[in-house]
């Protein structure tokens, strides 16, 4: 015993030790999509060979699908030859792809685990970082590279090297209007952008344990904003109760057996681990970022940090941000005016973040001047809350209602920011550039605090915007 | 598939100062919607290049001093962010064979690796004092040196680090992974046949 999930997982999928000392790792699930595997099939091709277990390999399209205009072909070429590339490859090899006409495609970081793909104690590889969100579920889930798409989609392995592992325990219970998005934007802030280099995070502890299956995606979503690669939740009856029923979830007397399988894999209670902190959830409030990494975050009651005082390593990543953002130090960030509000991506483009944020935007109205879009993360998602009245929520609040995909998270597709921009969003990444205009600005937080800045045009803390207590 | 055995690598220096340069800075998304890595190269850096030009600046990658320069050098967490292959394909395509920085993140740093572009860290104090012997000499030849695990301009050596197994990987020849994952193929059947959900 003594062994962490990361150990155990690790340990069954180890294939070999190879020469140079690195371990082959059986990679179980392999999801893939249009940008960062047309290379990889291009290289399978030149060394003559094929995909090794098609039946382990999923496949869907999100970076470069337009959101509004879905008809093809798409009005950009490369967008259009991209998705062209990814139906030739699967058909070709034999590989499930949640396409656009099969209602079930959407950003694979959702489709995977909507579809029961991703589960408990095993491993799984994607040619994009926030793979880490499959974590999740106690799985041991990697971004890649596209050579590494190559690797796996050939052999079914990759040469990895096992990660130290850091317990990073919450516990307690977080305030009204404070999510798990502010939970790991936290975490970041304190940690660092790469304070978790060669660890993988376990999220443990009481505030983990009572988070829904899909707060915990969004936690492990942005472990790699925390340089974790890694990302994990041991599972428990939560993760169970949410894989129950799903497609591609075991059924019947595999049902009991896997549960009784998974069960086993979480860690185990005397574990040894290379690190732990622990933070308190009532010492987090709504968080917002204020410069251009996502470890440049303050709560949204502080100032904008002068330059001065944060850490001397840190300051010219600090000044270039305030320049880049137009932000002034000393002053409140709440107010800051907004020009778009984007609630989606694969940290929270979910169902549970729409019906939080459709709960409190009933009867309020965007903004005059904001441009406010709800993209669901899935076809899934989309067509439930439909179902359930939440478009129309949003729609009668003045958002526009879009399809699935990646959209603003970044500029792969139509949805942009245009000139120096200032985008309230959801999503994971405020990099320069990174919503599609080289002078966008980006503020990451939370869906709520996110229409609480659509609704006000400035940003705003959503509890006082919609009287959370 | 035998590869090159890289314990060497020698060219002119050029410093892109910075914390945290992450993979949208290096390669900007909007340049990803390709099926090739062919032409990747001009799009290195593109934005901060862009942005130097208009405000009357010269981004060091556009610098005539450092023209033709393959060794590039900067600060800590090189690379962080996305997993994207295209930003060391990129670099690799402009001309880059070979990175020192204070450190570098993971997934760029194996991404890097598999295309045999050594990635090796030196102090911050080595790195300013090398981005400074470049400044004044912009022709001088840095040499890499694997097996020595130092970086040499102008007669002096600075040490510089890599993690074992990437260093074995490329000194011995054997930094893309492919043919020794292929060969263990019939170990690979073995293991997926024990576990339950590998099954067809």
């Amino acid at each position: 015993m003594s062994k962490t999930l990361l150990d155990k997982v690790w340990e069954a999928h180890t294939v070999r030790t190879l020469p140079n000392g690195a371990t082959q790792l059986l990679i179980g699930t392999h999801l893939i999509h249009e940008v960062t595997s047309p290379q990889a099939f291009g290289m399978l091709r030149d060394l003559g060979l094929k995909v090794l277990y098609p039946h382990r390999t999923f496949a869907t399209v999100d970076h470069i699908v337009p959101t509004d205009e879905r008809v093809e072909p798409f009005s950009d070429d490369l967008a259009d030859a991209m998705i062209k590339a990814l139906r030739q490859n699967c058909a070709e090899n034999g590989i499930t792809f949640f396409d656009l006409p099969t209602g079930k495609q959407g950003i694979v970081h959702i489709v995977g685990p909507e579809q029961g793909i991703t589960q408990p104690g095993t491993t799984i590889a994607c040619g994009d970082s926030h793979t880490s969100t499959h974590g999740a579920f106690g799985a041991i889930a990697f971004g890649i590279g596209t050579s590494q798409v190559r690797d796996v989609l050939a052999t079914q392995t990759m040469a990895l090297h096992k990660p130290k592992v850091r317990r990073v325990e919450v516990n307690g219970k977080l305030a009204p209007g404070v999510y798990a998005k502010d939970v790991i934007l936290h975490i970041i802030r304190k940690l660092g952008v790469n304070g978790g280099l060669g660890y993988a995070y376990e999220f443990a502890g009481s505030t983990f344990d009572a988070f829904t299956q899909e707060e915990r995606m969004t936690v492990c979503n942005m472990s790699i904003e925390g340089g974790a690669r890694v990302g994990y939740v041991n599972p428990d009856n939560t993760t169970f109760e949410y894989l129950k029923g799903r497609p591609f979830a075991p059924k019947g007397a595999d049902w009991d057996a896997a549960v009784a399988r998974w069960k086993a894999t979480a860690s185990d209670a005397d574990a040894k681990y290379d690190d732990v902190v622990t933070y308190n959830a009532a010492d987090i409030a709504p968080t917002v970022t204020w410069g251009i990494n996502p470890g440049q975050a303050i709560f949204i009651h502080e100032k904008v940090p002068f330059a001065s005082e944060v850490p001397e390593k840190d300051r010219a990543t600090a000044e270039e941000a305030l320049a880049h953002m137009h932000l002034k130090s000393g002053a409140p960030i709440k107010g800051t005016k907004v020009d778009v509000a984007f609630l989606g991506s694969c940290t929270n483009g979910r169902l549970s973040d729409l019906q939080e944020v459709a709960r409190h935007i009933k009867g309020r109205k965007v903004r005059e001047g904001v441009k406010a879009i709800v993209v669901p993360g899935s076809q899934g998602v989309a067509s439930v809350a439909e179902s359930m009245g939440l478009a129309e929520i949003f729609r009668n609040a003045g958002f526009e209602w879009r399809g699935a995909g990646c959209s603003m998270c970044l500029g792969m597709n139509p949805d942009k920011l245009v000139g120096d921009q200032l985008c309230a969003s959801s999503s994971n990444r405020n990099f320069k550039g990174r919503q599609g205009s080289p002078t966008g600005r980006t503020v990451l937080m939370s869906p709520l605090m996110v229409a609480a800045a659509a609704v006000t045009g400035e940003i705003s803390d959503a509890r006082e915007v919609f009287g959370v207590k | 598939m035998a590869l090159e055995k890289i314990t060497q690598v020698a060219g002119r220096g050029v410093y892109v100062p910075g914390e945290d340069l992450d993979t949208d800075r290096i390669i900007p998304a909007r340049f990803m919607k390709c099926i090739t890595f062919d032409g990747l190269g001009e799009f290195a850096f593109y934005d901060a290049r862009s942005f130097a030009k208009a405000d009357g600046q010269v981004h060091p990658l556009d610098d005539e001093r450092f023209q033709g320069a393959s060794i590039l050098l900067s600060g800590s967490n090189f690379g962080c962010g996305s997993s994207r292959e295209h930003a060391p394909q990129a670099l690799y395509r402009f001309g880059i064979r070979a990175i020192v920085a204070e450190s570098f993140a993971e997934i760029f740093f194996g991404n890097s690796i598999t295309l045999g572009m050594p990635c090796v860290i030196a102090s911050s104090e080595d790195i300013r004092a090398i981005a400074a012997l470049i400044e004044s000499d912009p022709a001088a030849v840095l040499t890499l040196d694997l097996t020595e695990k130092k970086i040499s301009i102008a007669d002096t050596d600075f040490p510089v680090t890599i993690a074992a197994h990437a260093h074995e990987a490329l000194v011995s020849g054997k930094w893309d992974a492919i043919a020794d994952l292929l060969e263990g193929l019939d170990a690979v059947k073995s293991r997926a046949n024990v576990l339950p959900y590998m099954a067809a």
